[in-house]
C-alpha cells in the first residue's frame, strides 16, 4: 500500500514552490469539504423541516401568527409594487404596440406577462427581501442572545415552534401574496393604458382575462409555492445557524436576501424549463 | 439474617448518608479547533448540592455545563446524568432528560417578543401538556412569587431591568420544578446589592426546590454564599476540589489571586 507522508515532514526537503503548492491543493480540498458539509447541513435541515411539520404537537398558533406577520404585514408593500409593475409595463409597452397598430393587444399583453413571469418573480424577490431578511435577522438574534439555546434546553422543540411555523405561513402566503400583486398590477396596468388612450375597468379586465387559460395560470401557482418555500428555508435556515456574535445578524439577514433572490431565480428558470416541455 | 425491612432501613440511612451523583463527569475533552478547552475534566454532582464552578473567563466553564444540557457535544469522555451518558441520547431522549434540568442563561435569554406571563407558559404548556389553563396560571403566579415579582407578569423583557431579567429568566428554568440547577454566571453584570439578592435566591430555591446545582461563576461572594463545594477549573483542568473553607485557608497563589 502507498504510504503518505504528511506536508510538515516533506518540508524539510521540498522546495518553497512545491510546499505552496501542496498547501493550495489542501486549501483547496478543504474548501470542496466545506461545501460539501454545508449542503449536507442544508439537507439535513430540510429533512428535519419536513419531518417536524408532520410530527404530533403542531404549533397552530404560532403558524396563524406567522401568516399574520408574513402575509399581512406585507400588504402595503406588496400593493405598491404590483400596482406599479402594471403601471410601467402598461407605460413602457404601448408606445410598441402602437408602432405596430396593436394597441388593443395591451390588456392581454400586460395581463400574460404579468401571471406567467412578472408577478411572481418580482414579488418573490420584494418578498425575499422583506420576509427572509426579517426571518434572517429575527432568528439570528434569537440565536444570539441564547434564545433558542433556552427552548432547547427547556425541551420546546424551537425547530417546530420558529422554523416550521414560519416556513409553512411563506409557503402558503407568497402564492396568495402573488396573486394579490397580480391583480394590482392589472389594476395598474389599466391606469397606466389610461395616460395616453381611454378604455373602461371592465372592458380592460375582460379583455385581460379572455387572453389567459389555465395553462398560463397554473404553473406560476405551483411555481410561487416553490418560491415560498425556498425564501423560507434560506430565511430560517440562515437565521437558525447564525453564528454567535451580533455581527453575525447582519450576515444571516444579508445572506439569506441574496441566497433566497438567487434561489427563486434558480427555481424560476428551472418552472419555465418544465412548463415549456409540458405544454409544448 | 436481615429482612427485607430491615435492607430498605439500610439502604435509606445509606441515601440519607452518603448522597448519590446525579450528574457524573469523566474524561471530558471539548476542543474548539486547535484550541482545547475541556482536558479531561471528571467530577460529580451529588443530590441536594450546590456546587460551584470557579474559574478565569475562558477556562471552559460555560462550554462545561452546556455539554452536561447537550448544547455543546463534548468530543470524548462521558456525562451521565440521572445515570443517562447525555452523549448517547438520541433527540427525543435529551429533551426527556432536560425537562429534569433548569437552565440560567448568563444573558437571561428571556424570549423578548413574548411577556413575562408567555415566558413562563412557553415550557409549561410544552412539557405539561395535561395541565389546565388555571394550573398554568397558579404555577406561574406561585413561581412568580418565589422570585419576587408578581407585579410584572404582564410586562415585555425590555422593560424590566438587569436584575429583574435574571429573576424572571429563574422563574422560567423552575417552573417545570427541575430537579437539578444549571446556573451560567447568575450574578455577572449586575450590582452588588442585586448579586446578593440573585445568591440568596439561589440558596432558597435549593431549599424549597430541593434541587442540585451547578453554579459557574467567578464572583467570589456569590460563591462562598452558595457553594456546598467548590471546584476550579485552570486551563480547562480541575484544578481544586473542596469545600469553602478549604479555598478560604488556600495558600495556593492561583486561588489566593480569586479570594482576595
Amino acid at each position: 500500500m502507498k504510504k503518505y507522508i504528511p506536508i510538515k515532514k516533506v518540508k524539510g526537503f521540498a522546495t518553497a514552490q512545491s510546499v505552496r503548492l501542496s498547501e493550495k491543493t489542501l486549501a483547496k480540498t478543504q474548501k470542496a469539504g466545506n461545501f460539501l458539509t454545508d449542503i449536507a447541513d442544508v439537507s439535513l435541515f430540510i429533512l428535519r423541516v419536513i419531518k417536524e411539520t408532520f410530527s404530533r404537537n403542531f404549533e397552530f398558533k404560532e403558524f396563524l401568527h406567522q401568516c399574520y406577520q408574513i402575509g399581512y404585514k406585507s400588504l402595503p408593500l406588496i400593493s405598491v409594487t404590483g400596482a406599479i409593475m402594471g403601471l410601467v409595463l402598461a407605460i413602457q409597452s404601448r408606445p410598441a404596440l402602437v408602432d405596430f397598430g396593436a394597441v388593443s393587444m395591451l390588456p392581454a399583453m400586460v395581463a400574460v406577462s404579468l401571471i406567467r413571469e412578472m408577478g411572481p418573480v418580482i414579488t418573490a424577490l420584494i418578498c425575499a427581501g422583506k420576509i427572509g431578511s426579517g426571518m434572517g435577522a429575527e432568528l439570528g438574534s434569537m440565536r444570539v442572545t441564547e434564545q433558542i439555546d433556552a427552548m432547547e434546553v427547556s425541551s420546546a422543540n424551537p425547530m417546530r415552534f420558529l422554523v416550521v411555523t414560519r416556513v409553512l405561513a411563506a409557503t402558503l402566503m407568497i402564492p396568495l401574496l402573488i396573486l394579490y400583486a397580480d391583480g394590482l398590477g392589472i389594476i395598474g396596468s389599466w391606469a397606466g393604458a389610461n395616460i395616453k388612450g381611454d378604455v373602461s375597468l371592465s372592458l380592460f379586465f375582460s379583455q385581460a382575462f379572455s387572453s389567459i387559460d389555465f395553462a398560463d395560470f397554473i404553473p406560476a401557482v405551483i411555481k410561487s409555492f416553490f418560491f415560498g418555500a425556498v425564501i423560507g428555508l434560506v430565511g430560517c435556515y440562515k437565521g437558525y445557524n447564525a453564528g454567535r456574535g451580533t455581527e453575525s445578524v447582519g450576515i444571516a439577514a444579508n445572506s439569506a436576501v441574496v441566497l433566497a433572490s438567487l434561489l427563486v431565480l434558480v427555481v424560476d428558470v428551472i418552472a419555465v424549463q418544465i412548463t415549456d416541455m409540458l405544454v409544448l | 439474617m436481615k429482612t427485607e425491612e430491615t435492607v430498605e432501613l439500610t439502604e435509606t440511612f445509606h441515601k440519607k448518608i452518603v448522597p448519590e451523583p446525579v450528574i457524573e463527569i469523566s474524561n471530558l475533552q471539548k476542543s474548539f479547533g486547535k484550541q482545547q478547552v475541556l482536558k479531561n475534566i471528571s467530577l460529580k454532582l451529588f443530590s441536594g448540592e450546590n456546587l460551584v464552578v470557579l474559574g478565569k473567563s475562558g477556562s471552559g466553564k460555560s462550554v462545561l455545563i452546556k455539554c452536561i444540557v447537550g448544547l455543546m457535544t463534548a468530543d470524548s469522555g462521558t456525562i451521565q446524568v440521572f445515570d443517562k451518558n447525555v452523549l448517547t441520547l438520541n433527540l427525543k431522549e435529551l429533551s426527556e432528560l432536560r425537562q429534569k434540568i433548569g437552565f440560567l442563561f448568563q444573558s437571561g435569554a428571556l424570549y423578548d417578543s413574548m411577556t413575562v406571563r408567555q415566558n413562563l407558559e412557553f415550557p409549561l404548556r410544552r412539557i405539561k401538556r395535561d395541565l389546565t389553563s388555571a394550573q398554568i396560571n397558579e404555577k406561574v403566579n406561585l413561581v412568580l412569587e418565589h422570585v419576587g415579582l408578581v407585579d410584572s407578569i404582564n410586562k415585555m423583557p425590555s422593560q424590566l431591568s438587569g436584575g429583574m431579567r435574571k429573576r424572571i429568566s429563574l422563574a422560567r428554568s423552575l417552573v417545570a420544578d427541575p430537579m437539578i440547577m444549571l446556573y451560567d454566571e447568575p450574578t455577572t453584570g449586575l450590582d452588588p446589592v442585586t448579586s446578593d439578592e440573585i445568591s440568596s435566591l439561589i440558596n432558597e430555591i435549593k431549599k424549597s426546590y430541593k434541587t442540585s446545582s451547578i453554579i459557574i461563576t467567578h464572583d467570589i461572594k456569590c460563591a462562598l454564599k452558595t457553594a456546598d463545594r467548590i471546584i476550579m477549573l485552570l486551563d480547562g483542568e480541575v484544578y481544586k476540589d473542596g469545600k469553602p473553607s478549604d479555598f478560604n485557608k488556600s495558600t495556593d497563589p492561583e486561588i489566593r489571586s480569586f479570594f482576595n
